[in-house]
C-alpha cells in the first residue's frame, strides 16, 4: 500500500465524502439485513419484505446530492435515499413493524414509506407509477421557477410499464427537471432481462424520447455520484430530464420469501465479487489511507445504532383500531 | 340578464378559481391551444399563459400522475380527461396513488379530475359511459355530478378548493341543453349536499345528473294523474348526503332510485341499502330501481333510446309504485 498522506492528496474523492457514502451504504445494508434475516424470520416484521442488498450505491451516490427543496421518489430498493433525507432507522423499523409511530401509522408496510416534510414520496405497489408522479413534482418546481430537481428511482421491470413510457415522454416534451436513476438489476422478480426486453440497455429505450442518458457501473458509488452530478447539473440548468442506467445485481431474492433459485450460480458468484461496499472500501484503503479497523469500528457503530432502534421500535404501540376510519378525507 | 349554459358555467368557475389562486392550473389533452374538446378551457391559454394551461401528450396515466405529483408539491391541478371513458387508462394512478395518499402518509391531494360523461349524444360504447361507480367505490375520492348550470359552477369551485381528489363528472348532454341566470358574486355549492328539485308528498325519486331532468319531467306528467312526486338531486355521490336521502324517504314512504348508469352495481343498490337499513319502518312499498340495462352503451339511435331510462319508464314505475 502506498503511503496514506500522498494517496490522500491524489484521490479524486475526499475521505469525508467517502465516509458518508460508506456510512449510508452500511447502514442500509445492516438495517435491511436485520429486518429481513432477523425480524422477519422472528415474525416481528410481517408482510412483504424487499431489500436493496447489492444496490446500495445507487441511492447513496445520488441522493447525497439532493438539496432540501428537491424531491425524491425512491423505489423499494432505495432505503438509503430515505436515510440520507433524515428519515431515521427508528421510523423505518416502526413502519416495518406496523406501529402507530411508523411513517404511515401502520396503514401501509415495508418500503411503502415517505414523508412530505423530507420530500420523499412513498411508492405504491404498482411498479412504474412513480414516473408520472415525478413529472408532476418537477412541473410544480418549474411552475414556481425553482432550480430544484426530482430524483426518481425505478427498476428494469418498470421500464415495460405504460406509465414509465408516458412519464418519460411527458417529462421530455415538457423539459422537466428530473434525474432518473434506473437500477437494472437483471431481474424483475424472477423475470430475467432477456424476457423483459429485446435490447440489453434500458438507455436505448430512453433515446426514443430524446432524453440524454448514460450507463454506469451500478455497484460503484463513485461512478454513480459523478453521473448523478452531471444529471443534476443538467436538470438544474433547465435542460430537462436526464437518465442514468445503473447496471447492478439484486444480491437477495425478490423478497424475503424468495430463495431466487432461478438466478444461475455463476451470475451470483460473479456479482458477489462486485459488492458495492467492498468496492468502496477497497478505494478507501488504496487511496484514502483507511484500514480494516476503520471499517470494523464503523460497522459496530452502525450495528449499535440499529440495535437501539430495534429496541425502541419494539416498544412502540400498534395503531388503535378506533383510528381505522380516520384520514380517508380531509377534516370537515 | 343573459342565461349561462352548463358548459359556460364550468368554464367560468375554473376561470374564477384561476384568478383567485395562482396555484390552480389546468392540464390535459388539447386544453391549451385548442381550448379543450368541449371548449371548457377556451381562452384560458391567452389569459393565464402556457405554464398554467398545459397541453399534454396522449397519456391519461401520465396526466393523472403528473397532477398528483404537482398536488403533492403544492399546486392545485384541474385535470381534463377528454372523455370520462378514458379515465380507465389512468385508473391505477387515480385509485392506487391519488386516492390513498392521505390515508397512507397524511398527504393532501387537492386535485380535480374533470370528465365529460354520459350518453344521449350518440357517442356509442366509448364516448357515453357513466363511469362513476369504480370511483364511488374507492375510499379517498370524492365524486360529484352537477345537473344544473348553477350547480356546475358552484361545484367546480368547491372541488377546486377541496383538499381531497375530486372526480368531477360533467354530463355531456347537459353542456348546452340547460342554462339559467347565475349570480354575479362568488359562490360555491358544498360538496356532500343534495338538493330537493321539486317538493312532493307521494313518491320520491332520488337521482343525479341528466336523470334529474328526466325525473322532473316525469313528475310533471305524474302530477297530471294526481301523483305528487318529490325529486332529490344528489349532486354529490361521495360523500352521500344520507340525511337528505333518509328525509325524503321518511317523508313520502315510497322511493324510486333512478340513474343513467347500468343497473347491476349501480348507485341505486347502495341507496336501497341505506334506506332499507335506516328507514325500513317508513316504507310503504318496495324500493324501485330504474337504470340502464347491463349492456355497453349502444350507438344506434333506436338502441340508445331503448338503453337510456326515459320519462315514460319513470312515469310507469311511479304509477306502479303509487298503487301500493
Ligand atoms: C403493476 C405491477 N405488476 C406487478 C407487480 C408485482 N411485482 C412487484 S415487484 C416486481 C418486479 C419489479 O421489477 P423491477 O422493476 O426490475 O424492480 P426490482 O424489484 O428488480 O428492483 C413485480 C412483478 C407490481 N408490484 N406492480
Ligand atoms: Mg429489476
Amino acid at each position: 500500500m502506498s503511503t496514506p498522506a500522498v494517496a490522500h492528496l491524489q484521490a479524486k474523492f475526499d475521505r469525508d465524502l467517502c465516509e458518508r457514502f460508506h456510512y449510508y451504504m452500511l447502514l442500509m445494508r445492516e438495517l435491511e439485513d436485520r429486518i429481513e434475516n432477523k425480524l422477519y424470520r422472528q415474525g416481528k416484521v410481517v408482510g412483504g419484505c424487499y431489500t436493496g442488498r447489492g444496490q446500495e450505491a445507487i441511492p447513496v451516490g445520488s441522493a447525497i446530492l439532493s438539496r432540501p427543496g428537491d424531491w425524491l421518489t425512491p423505489s423499494h430498493r432505495d432505503m438509503a435515499a430515505l436515510l440520507i433525507r433524515g428519515i431515521t432507522p427508528e421510523e423505518i423499523l416502526a413502519q416495518y413493524m406496523g406501529r402507530a409511530t411508523g411513517l404511515t401509522k401502520g396503514r401501509d408496510g415495508n418500503m411503502h414509506m415517505g414523508c412530505a416534510e423530507r420530500h420523499c414520496v412513498p411508492i405504491i405497489s404498482s411498479i412504474g407509477a412513480s414516473i408520472p408522479i415525478a413529472g408532476g413534482l418537477a412541473f410544480a418546481m418549474r411552475y414556481r421557477g425553482e432550480s430544484n430537481v426530482v430524483f426518481n428511482y425505478s427498476g428494469d421491470g418498470a421500464s415495460s410499464r405504460g406509465d414509465w413510457h408516458e412519464g418519460l415522454n411527458m417529462a421530455a416534451v415538457m423539459n422537466l427537471p428530473i434525474v432518473y436513476l434506473c437500477n437494472n438489476n437483471l431481474f424483475a422478480y424472477s423475470t430475467p432481462l432477456d424476457k423483459q426486453m429485446k435490447i440489453a440497455d434500458i438507455a436505448d429505450r430512453v433515446a426514443g424520447y430524446g432524453i440524454p442518458s448514460e450507463i454506469v457501473n451500478g455497484n460503484d458509488v463513485l461512478a454513480i455520484y459523478e453521473a448523478s452530478k452531471r444529471g443534476v447539473e443538467h436538470a438544474r440548468a433547465g435542460k430537462g430530464p436526464y437518465f442514468i442506467e445503473c447496471k447492478t445485481f439484486r444480491m437477495s431474492g425478490h423478497s424475503a420469501h424468495d430463495p431466487a433459485d432461478y438466478v444461475p450460480n455463476q451470475v451470483r458468484e460473479e456479482w458477489s465479487r462486485k459488492d458495492p461496499i467492498l468496492m468502496l472500501q477497497k478505494y478507501m484503503v488504496e487511496n484514502l489511507g483507511a484500514d480494516e479497523q476503520d471499517f470494523v469500528d464503523m460497522r459496530k457503530r452502525v450495528l449499535d445504532k440499529i440495535s437501539d432502534a430495534v429496541e425502541w421500535a419494539l416498544e412502540q404501540p400498534f395503531p388503535d383500531p378506533a383510528t381505522l376510519e380516520d384520514d380517508v378525507y380531509a377534516p370537515a | 340578464m343573459a342565461e349561462t349554459t352548463y358548459v359556460e358555467a364550468i368554464r367560468q368557475g375554473i376561470w374564477e378559481e384561476m384568478e383567485r389562486d395562482d396555484t390552480v392550473f389546468v392540464m390535459g389533452e388539447d386544453v391549451a391551444v385548442y381550448g379543450g374538446a368541449f371548449k371548457i378551457t377556451k381562452g384560458m391559454l391567452e389569459r393565464f399563459g402556457e405554464l398554467r394551461v398545459v397541453d399534454t401528450p396522449l397519456a391519461e396515466s401520465g396526466i393523472v400522475g403528473a397532477g398528483t405529483g404537482a398536488a403533492i408539491n403544492g399546486l392545485r391541478p384541474i385535470l381534463e380527461m377528454q372523455f370520462a371513458d378514458f379515465m380507465a387508462c389512468g385508473f391505477d394512478q387515480i385509485t392506487n396513488f391519488a386516492a390513498k395518499c392521505r390515508y397512507r402518509w397524511g398527504q393532501a391531494i387537492p386535485m380535480v379530475i374533470r370528465a365529460p360523461a354520459g350518453g344521449n349524444i350518440h357517442g356509442g360504447p366509448f364516448h357515453s359511459q357513466n363511469v362513476e361507480m369504480p370511483y364511488v367505490h374507492t375510499p379517498g375520492l370524492k365524486v360529484v355530478q352537477p345537473s344544473t348550470a348553477y350547480d356546475a359552477k358552484g361545484l367546480i369551485k368547491a372541488a377546486v378548493r377541496d383538499d381531497d381528489p375530486v372526480i368531477f363528472l360533467e354530463h355531456k348532454y347537459l353542456y348546452r341543453s340547460v342554462k339559467e341566470e347565475l349570480p354575479t358574486q362568488d359562490y360555491t355549492v358544498p360538496i356532500g349536499e343534495a338538493g330537493v328539485r321539486r317538493e312532493g308528498s307521494d313518491i320520491s325519486i332520488i337521482t343525479y345528473g341528466w336523470m334529474v331532468h328526466v325525473a322532473l319531467e316525469a313528475a310533471e306528467n305524474a302530477a297530471e294523474e294526481g301523483i305528487s312526486v318529490e325529486v332529490l338531486d344528489l349532486r354529490t355521490l361521495v360523500p352521500l348526503d344520507r340525511q337528505a336521502i333518509l328525509d325524503t324517504a321518511k317523508k313520502t314512504n315510497k322511493v324510486v332510485l333512478l340513474h343513467e348508469d347500468t343497473l347491476t352495481g349501480g348507485l341505486g343498490g347502495e341507496l336501497a341499502g341505506i334506506i332499507s337499513e335506516y328507514a325500513f319502518d317508513y316504507l310503504d312499498g318496495p324500493l324501485v330501481r330504474i337504470a340502464a340495462p347491463d349492456t355497453p352503451v349502444p350507438f344506434s339511435e333506436t338502441l340508445e333510446r331503448a338503453f337510456l331510462p326515459s320519462v315514460e319508464d319513470v312515469v310507469a314505475k311511479v304509477r306502479w309504485l303509487h298503487r301500493f
